[in-house]
């Protein structure tokens, strides 16, 4: 307890809310922290009125992989476990959505929630097994869970509800979303305020879940298991429910990621997707939740910072005058595109050792330094 | 008798915890030399700082070298064997193998080295019966003896003993203590000794030291403090 | 009857592609008790180099040799180099590095030699072994150079006075450094010596699987699941578990019909949790004791 209170004084302002014990004063309604979630909030609701189409389109994938960051963020950050597999848990929200949809008739917006707790249950009963295992074992249970998932996927047994390789195309019939109540709204648009309503949703309740008894378990065992033990909490249930609220936000996540997409495919569910969860996390700040924004930006932006490097040289050659001894543009960009793996994995290796509390760390570091310059 | 070991300022922090203050002290050549005091007062600390285990500062000279700012495992090539407290053992591998372990940094002449073996087992007869056993299967005092077997192995100028007694029946701990006796009789090693249990280590040292809080309060023979009014109170018990 | 025998001998066959991945895992679970998940992508980006040898010219006796050489040498390296930093980092850094050599040996080797696949050829010559249908002369090939890597391994550990530092150095660090061995050394051996058997097993499983950048990551689940069925502590408990995942994987697929036969990778999952569940020490392996 003492401890979870000790990180409190550290970082006063940003980190409040994860780490508030219950018992400290209420903070004022204008604090630091809330302006900034105001702002952020008020920053996303507008992306609309002053963009269009394909950045409306990002954005919306932006928020999917935040809420997906969340989702393994409460696991890591706040329950001190590893996956390596969170994209299956993703894949259980995707395929939920699409068969609910299209081979139940069920509304999609209804079958958002379904899918969280589909997702719950798979991350469950995974979880009990698993629970026995310490930190690299359930690595290694997980990297081979994320493997075997597309495969999973594929299987012939159950081709008639998930399509096998070929996936399922949502929305066929009506060629995009549905817009509901009759609002005359672009497709996009809609689908953008949904997402951004179910994340908020789901950022409310996940503060609401670390701030109260569970959440204070379950970082107790995140920081002591055996004190935590001693005290009477159960590890069994707390890292069972765990990694089952993790699976549920991170299944909601899927659902969503299916109503955007409009299409689910096994190969979209790789080993490849689950690192890029976890690496979203790493960079957004393990334990801080307000980092999921973060995360889910580095995760639509990071397996395409080939081109985004290729544009910041061809800007600074451009303006060095050096372009003419670059090969021409799109040889160029075809150069970085196929070294983008290097480039992201440099990129990981920098931020373990400059910034291994991820850009929350970073952020916590200027404020606190401001703070002490300003006082 | 010239000083071996000579500390002078030995300042030590674990974080931002600073636990040694300014400590002076000398080992002599040949000799033992044991330093007292309660729990938490600083002794292992300080045998922990003689090998750069821990963050220090302070001129630590040994044999004429200056070895402040030397790394554990160059230190104990110079010849310091630290036995460590709960007693460091390999306890997954074999009685023989922790041996072997402790002539590491000695040049590998396997003649020597298996003839040292078979001095430790002259020393210490109950390891030799358990020498193909894990190590981690022996009891407490083996163990003990199988830490302070490895670190003769390195045939030390110094030995840094850390609690040999701990967690060891009364029996065991003379039976222990006679050995050492023995052994700075037989080959002329120097020892430095940590000890809770005072009054078996003023026995076998020829000079003590008594720290408290990080720093040392009072120094001299053996005998001299053993006959200190507080000592008597607070560390003797009568 | 006859089929189960046929099954079991050409699952030993495939399982030595498995057992050679396995040992790779345990040499380096021995040096820093971490699963390295980029393990696969090294061995892979060995294989390209051999590959590149070979193509200009050398011949296989001098490439193989000269692979795992630099393999040996690249593997020491990264741990001087990456590691060294977050020596004390916790277990997540550790794994996010694992990730980002991953991607960086993937992406480097489509980078160098194109994600088009190329075939090796097998040192061993093709055909039959010995007029068997089940073994060809590639795998008894295979076979027996883990065998021997496995025999070299044991005698390395047992008999010289490298391999009981580098053991004590795994076993208690703390102490090893107290008896003057260099563990950061020793640590980077043992990443060293991992390389050079990923090397190994890249080499051979080249043959079988074709050479391309993805080559491995389904072969170091194989190689995982062998090396927890044998033990993680134990060099020959994971070489007969890399065994023992070929011989089931071929019996589920025979006896399982397609689904087995689909479900190959999830066979692999499957028994990672079991084993790790019911026995995590693994078949052969030593019990491992969690130090509180």
């Amino acid at each position: 307890m003492t401890d979870i209170a000790h990180t409190d004084h550290r970082n006063p302002g940003l980190t409040a809310p994860a780490y508030r014990p219950a018992d400290a004063p209420r903070r004022r309604l204008l604090s630091g922290g809330n302006i900034v979630t105001l702002l952020v909030l008020a920053l996303l609701i507008s992306i609309p009125i002053y963009s269009k189409g394909f950045f409306v389109f990002q954005m919306t994938q932006m928020l999917v992989y935040a809420i997906a960051v969340l989702g393994l963020n409460l696991l890591t950050g706040i329950n001190g476990q590893f996956s390596l597999g969170h994209s299956a848990f993703y894949a259980i929200g995707a395929y939920t959505c699409a068969i609910l949809v299209e081979l139940g008739g069920v509304n999609y917006m209804l079958t958002i929630p379904i899918a969280g707790i589909v997702a719950f249950g798979f991350g469950f009963l995974f979880a009990f097994p698993a629970l026995r295992l310490e930190g690299l074992y359930l690595a290694l249970a997980t990297f081979a869970l994320a493997v075997a998932t597309p495969q999973l996927l594929k299987l012939h047994a159950i081709e008639q509800w998930t399509g096998g390789v070929q996936g399922i195309v949502m929305f066929q019939d009506t060629f995009d979303v549905p817009v509901p109540f009759g609002l005359d709204m672009d497709p996009g648009v809609w689908t953008f305020y949904l997402t951004l309503f179910v994340f908020a949703v789901v950022y409310v309740l996940a503060m609401a879940l670390v701030k109260s008894r569970t959440g204070r378990a379950m970082m107790a065992i995140r920081d002591n298991p055996i004190a935590a033990r001693s005290m009477g909490i159960s590890l069994p249930y707390y890292k069972a429910t765990a990694f089952g609220v993790s699976a549920l936000v991170t299944g909601i996540a899927g659902a969503l990621n299916a109503i955007v997409i409009k299409f689910v495919a096994p190969d979209s569910f790789t080993f490849f997707f689950a690192i890029l969860i976890l690496v979203g996390m790493v960079i957004g700040g393990v334990g801080w939740l307000q980092g999921c924004l973060i995360g889910g930006l580095a995760m639509l932006y990071l397996p395409n910072i080939a081109e985004i490097f290729d544009n910041v040289v061809l800007w600074f050659a451009g303006l060095f005058g050096f372009a003419d001894l670059l090969p021409s543009g799109n040889a160029l960009q075809q150069q970085f595109i196929r070294l983008s793996g290097v480039i992201y994995g440099v990129i990981l290796v920098l931020f373990i050792y400059v910034a291994p509390s991820g850009a929350g760390g970073l952020i916590r570091a200027i404020v606190s330094r401001v703070k002490r310059l300003t006082s | 008798m010239s000083a071996l070991l000579k500390v002078e300022n030995l300042t030590a922090s674990y974080g931002e915890l600073q636990v040694l203050r300014d400590m002076s002290f000398e080992v002599e050549q040949g000799g033992v030399t044991t330093l007292l005091g309660a729990n938490g007062a600083g002794k292992t600390t300080t045998l922990r700082a003689i090998c750069g285990m821990v963050r220090r500062s302070g001129r630590i000279v040994l044999d004429g070298q200056d070895i402040s700012r030397r790394a554990t495992e160059d230190i104990v090539r110079l010849g310091v064997a630290h036995v460590p407290d709960g007693r460091g053992t390999f306890t997954t591998l074999t009685t023989e193998e922790n041996l072997h372990l402790g002539a590491m940094a000695r040049p590998n002449n396997k003649a020597e080295i298996e003839a040292d073996i078979q001095k430790c087992f002259e020393f210490f007869p109950r390891l030799k019966e358990r020498r193909n056993q894990q190590a981690g299967t022996l009891s407490g005092g083996e163990q003990q003896m199988l830490a302070i077997a490895r670190a003769l192995m390195l045939r030390p100028k110094l030995m840094l003993l850390d609690e040999p007694s701990f967690g060891l029946a009364p029996l065991i701990t003379r039976q222990i203590f006679d050995i050492l006796a023995d052994l700075t009789k037989e080959t002329g090693t120097s020892m430095l000794v940590v000890e809770q249990n005072a009054s078996l280590a003023l026995e076998l040292a020829d000079h003590a030291y008594l720290i408290e809080t990080g720093s040392i309060v009072m120094s001299g023979s053996s005998a001299a403090v053993r006959e200190d009014e507080s000592v008597r109170a607070s560390y003797l018990g009568y | 009857m006859e089929l189960f025998l046929q099954q079991v001998v050409s699952g030993i066959s495939t399982g030595a592609i498995y057992a050679c991945m396995a040992l790779a895992v345990v040499m380096i679970y021995q040096a820093i008790h971490h699963l390295n998940f980029a393990q696969g992508e090294m061995a892979m980006f060995s294989t390209y180099i051999a590959w590149q040898l070979m193509a200009w010219g050398l011949p296989w006796g001098l490439a193989l040799p000269l692979a795992v050489i630099l393999s040996f040498f690249g593997g020491f390296a990264i741990e001087r180099i990456v590691f060294k930093p977050i020596q004390n980092a916790p277990v997540l850094s550790h794994i996010v590095i694992f990730i980002a050599l991953f991607s960086i040996f993937n992406s480097l080797a489509g980078f160098i030699w194109d994600f088009t696949i190329k075939s090796v050829a097998s040192p061993f010559g093709e055909g039959p072994f010995m007029g068997s249908t089940l073994l060809g002369k590639h795998q008894a090939g295979m076979i027996a150079v883990t065998l021997v890597m496995l025999a070299m391994l044991w005698a390395f550990f047992q008999f010289t006075r490298v391999g009981l530092a580098m053991r004590a150095a795994a076993a208690n660090p703390e102490s090893a450094r107290l008896v003057g061995i260099r563990v950061e050394t020793m640590t980077a051996l043992g990443w060293g010596m991992a390389s050079a058997i990923g090397a190994v097993a890249g080499i051979l499983i080249a043959p079988v699987v074709f050479l391309e950048p993805n080559m491995m990551l389904s072969i170091l689940l194989y190689g995982f699941a062998g090396a927890v069925l044998g033990g993680l502590t134990n060099p020959l408990g994971a070489v007969v578990g890399g065994f023992l995942v070929g011989i089931i994987e071929n019996l589920a697929g025979t006896y399982l019909g397609d689904v087995g036969a689909e479900l190959k990778l999830s066979i692999a999952l499957a028994l990672i949790i079991v084993v790790l569940v019911m026995k995590p020490e693994g078949l052969f392996g030593r019990k491992i004791v969690q130090r509180v």
